[in-house]
């Protein structure tokens, strides 16, 4: 037994984890919105810091 | 503009008269001050931060959404419901900016029966779950509605469930590179026939696994094309799928007899390739609108509940509840869902929305009022005759000529060209087949499935993809949306062109005045404004409305002259308005311009100039097109206008006024029948049969959320001028592609050298056919985006 069969072997198996991984966010819905996400990432906790900014910068740009 | 005179909340510009300094912000109305101070009170401000001025006036909803109290509909609408959670999607027309998603996303800090939103901003909706002990659904739309985000409720919603999404596009994508990535790196060593021990050695592991790879690519991710290839064939029309599907099963049998016989590696490298390109033409193509809806009906117009009067008790029932004899309440701005006769002494109803004739119409106790018309004024109450779907406007609807007819029997250039393609692939393999068959057998049968494998017009099928996508993208930024590539060509074959006039080609805001001259000052303003007062003229009346509120002034004399302007006198200060030669104004009268002009003492100051309703570039647009196109223009309005358009646009134009929405269609009909390929640009659903019935039907929409009729495409107002550049375009697309299939046969001719000679190494597949699908895909890519440069749509 060389070992090229289990090399071969074993990464096919590793494009088939990755494949699954896909077929699964896939079915999630993680491929509906593209746009929405992108966005949500940006947003900090701005909730917990709001009240300082207030007194800090009551003029804000308009 | 200057900044300091928009809203802070809405970024309208503020008039004078209105301006609010709340918190040292400017705000346009005591609407966007409540907002702000909901916003601000709950630590939301950071929601002005994302963008500027991203709000929108909340309007007055109240008692709008009582329905919801009702369990029938609120169980409707709700997406999952058990226990105390419960689950609803809203859609939401004025989501447009992150600070939306935002403050739509940080709802529970308003709410604390909210758990989680989620907004999915394509699709403009936002998902809630709540706790619907905790609160009910009618105090979180009332809630939304509040901060200026209300949802947009139809019946559309009251019959529609979970939507699923079909999915299996992408999943065969995914199958297919996964099979093509794999199949190329182990094809890898056998490319260079070297006779070394260790490829001798695992030829057969090598071979069989890349079999085992391209099964589920040829079973699955390619069943479309046979799918569609065998309706083809059944109905008769050579389409470009047969060959397609006849190389890819000709090279799957021939790549599998080559390993079970031990001749080579086959093809099977290419074959994974050819369909995973293609795959992608296909998904490149498609470029959905997810807030759009070129399938529309009454439904999404229809409110889902009305407020029905029982024994003198008022009560929410859904709508396909009614039944005949039922007392019903119109509220100011509600639609009426059902024929009925009128009980109330009077009512203004506007049947724009069905007729498309602006003019609100009154009737009065004992008259008879049908489905569709907008009560304008105070509540009315009427009794049912017919039920929902008996009512004269849903059975226009059901009327088969109102349907988009789906099954339109277009031959797209793609098929046009398969039609001789397929015949002359044919000729050819057998041609080389009865050839060799007197040398070889063996060399016969390779050539024959050689030419049909190298010929497999993957470039030819890859062409229409990658051009209408890309076209589809740039008439997307420029706000022009298109159902499906289909539409670019039959846009492309249009010759002649049928514009709706109200809504259509003039505009549906109200118009504005704007000043130009020299700069008023308070007491002139003041002045003007008085002389105005005692006019009875439409225009003074609407210069009046809009001016600044003044003092008033006690007036010496005044004198209207028919025609021409008035005079008045103050304390010896004379004021003329009217025409420029009235006020003896050295300006020429501007055409298709309506102004007043102001003198004050015999010194000429300046005009307010009254926008025009009718659209901006309309006299330029129809000129350029009516050098290619046969213009008509079809109105449900009278035929009070006729003067002016017939000056205003070329001569050629035909105008047909006075038409109803089944005599639009007719219309359409008969041009067609005289051979023509009609384009109709229409707006209301008093326009939906005739955009039908016409070969493409684009509706205009002032603003592209709200919602239009069934459709081709959608454009928005503000592109209006651009309607020739569109079809230019189109034009210049199908010649894009044509001269990209000339590239592609010419890739066609060198594979088939190669084929009918016996020569066809599967090496040179490999390289032939990705190297062709690089060179179509950027030729047209790069062709269609210097053609939409040239007309400045880039």
């Amino acid at each position: 037994m060389s070992v090229i069969y289990l090399l071969i072997s074993v990464s096919i198996v590793v494009a088939i984890f990755f494949f699954i991984a896909f077929i699964m966010a896939v079915r999630k819905g993680q491929y509906d919105d593209d746009y929405t996400p992108s966005v949500r990432m940006l947003f900090d906790d701005e909730l917990k810091t709001k009240p300082k900014q207030i007194k800090t910068t009551p003029e804000k740009q308009v | 503009m200057d900044t300091s005179q928009s809203c802070f909340h809405c970024g309208l510009e503020i008039k004078k008269s209105d301006l609010i300094v709340f918190d040292s912000k400017n705000f346009c109305c005591k609407g966007c001050q409540t907002v702000y101070e909901i916003f601000s009170t709950n630590d939301l401000g950071c929601y002005y931060d994302f963008e500027n001025s991203p709000g929108a006036t909340p309007l007055d909803i109240a008692g709008k959404y009582d329905f919801l109290d009702n369990e029938k509909i609120l169980e409707k609408l709700l997406e999952f419901h058990e226990d105390n959670i419960a689950v609803v999607s809203l859609t939401i027309p004025h989501i447009h900016c992150s600070s939306c998603i935002w403050i739509l996303e940080n709802l529970q800090r308003l709410e604390s029966g909210i758990s989680t939103s989620m907004v999915n901003f394509n699709e403009k909706t936002v998902r809630i779950t709540y706790n619907s002990d905790a609160v009910e659904l009618k105090k979180i739309v009332n809630l939304l509605s509040a901060i200026g985000y209300e949802p947009y409720i139809s019946l559309e919603n009251y019959e529609t469930g979970v939507k699923t999404e079909d999915r299996s596009l992408t999943y065969k994508l995914g199958v297919a590179f996964f099979c093509f990535g794999n199949i190329m790196l182990l094809s890898f060593p056998e490319y260079f026939e070297a006779n070394e021990f260790w490829i001798d050695q695992y030829k057969g592991f090598f071979r069989w696994l890349i079999f085992a790879l391209a099964l589920p690519t040829f079973f699955y991710s390619a069943s479309g094309y046979y799918i569609s290839a065998y309706k083809s064939i059944r109905s008769g029309m050579l389409n470009i799928d047969i060959p397609i599907a006849l190389g890819i099963i000709v090279m799957f049998v021939r790549s599998t007899v080559d390993i079970i016989m031990g001749h080579g590696q086959g093809f099977f490298d290419s074959l994974s390739g050819l369909i995973f390109f293609m795959l992608l033409g296909k998904m490149f193509q498609i470029k959905t609108y997810n807030f759009l809806s070129f399938e529309r009906d009454f439904k999404s117009y229809f409110p889902i509940a009305v407020t029905k009067l029982a024994d003198g008790i008022e009560e929410s029932v859904p709508i396909y509840d009614i039944v005949k004899g039922d007392r019903l309440l119109i509220r100011n701005q509600e639609l009426i869902p059902v024929d009925g006769i009128l009980l109330s002494s009077e009512a203004t109803l506007d049947y724009s929305f069905v007729t498309g004739e602006a003019n609100a119409i009154v009737k009065n106790s004992g008259d008879k009022v049908f489905a569709g018309g907008k009560q304008i004024g105070q509540l009315i109450e009427m009794q049912v005759l017919e039920s929902v779907s008996q009512s004269y406007l849903t059975q226009l609807w059901s009327n088969d000529v109102f349907q988009k007819k789906v099954n339109q029997h277009f031959k797209t250039i793609t098929d046009q060209i398969s039609h001789y393609f397929t015949p002359i692939l044919l000729l050819i393999a057998f041609a080389g087949f009865g050839y060799w068959i007197f040398f070889d057998v063996n060399t016969a049968f390779n050539v024959f499935t050689a030419v049909l494998i190298v010929a497999c017009p993957c470039a030819l099928a890859l062409t229409a993809p990658f051009t209408f996508g890309n076209i589809l993208r740039i008439l997307g930024k420029k706000k022009i949306y298109l159902k499906n590539a289909l539409v670019i060509e039959q846009l492309a074959k249009v010759d002649t062109l049928v514009f709706d006039k109200t809504g259509t080609i003039t505009t549906t805001e109200k118009s504005t005045v704007h000043y130009h001259g020299i700069p008023l000052s308070e007491t002139q303003e003041c002045l003007v404004k008085n002389s105005l007062r005692a006019s009875n003229h439409p225009l003074s009346r609407m210069l009046y409305a809009e001016m600044p509120d003044v003092d008033f002034l006690k007036m010496d004399s005044f004198e209207e002259f028919v025609g021409k302007g008035i005079e008045a006198h103050f304390e010896g200060n004379k004021i003329t308005l009217g025409s420029p030669s009235f006020v003896h104004a050295n300006q020429p009268q501007v055409l298709a311009e309506t102004s007043i002009h102001i003198a004050i003492n015999g010194l000429y100051l300046g005009k307010f100039v009254f926008k025009n309703a009718y659209r901006e570039g309309l006299s330029q647009l129809f000129k350029s097109l009516s050098q290619k196109y046969e213009l008509h223009i079809l109105s449900g309005d009278n035929d009070g206008e006729r003067a002016f358009l017939e000056e205003f646009l070329p001569v050629d134009t035909n105008l047909v006024f006075n038409q109803k929405p089944e005599q639009k269609l007719s219309y359409i009909n008969d041009l067609q029948e005289k051979g023509k390929n009609v384009m109709m640009v229409g707006d209301g659903l008093n326009d939906a049969g005739a955009l039908a019935q016409s070969n493409v039907g684009i509706s205009i929409s002032e603003n592209v959320n709200v919602f239009s009729p069934a459709c081709d495409a959608i454009l928005d107002a503000s592109e209006f001028q651009n309607i020739s550049s569109f079809l230019q375009l189109s034009k210049k697309a199908i010649r894009t592609i044509k001269m990209s299939f000339t590239l592609s046969l010419l890739y066609n001719i060198v594979g088939l050298g190669f084929a009918i000679t016996g020569n066809l190494l599967p090496l040179v597949a490999a390289i032939i056919m990705p190297l062709s699908t690089v060179t179509i895909v950027s030729f047209v890519t790069i062709m269609s985006t210097i053609y939409a440069k040239k007309l400045h749509l880039k």
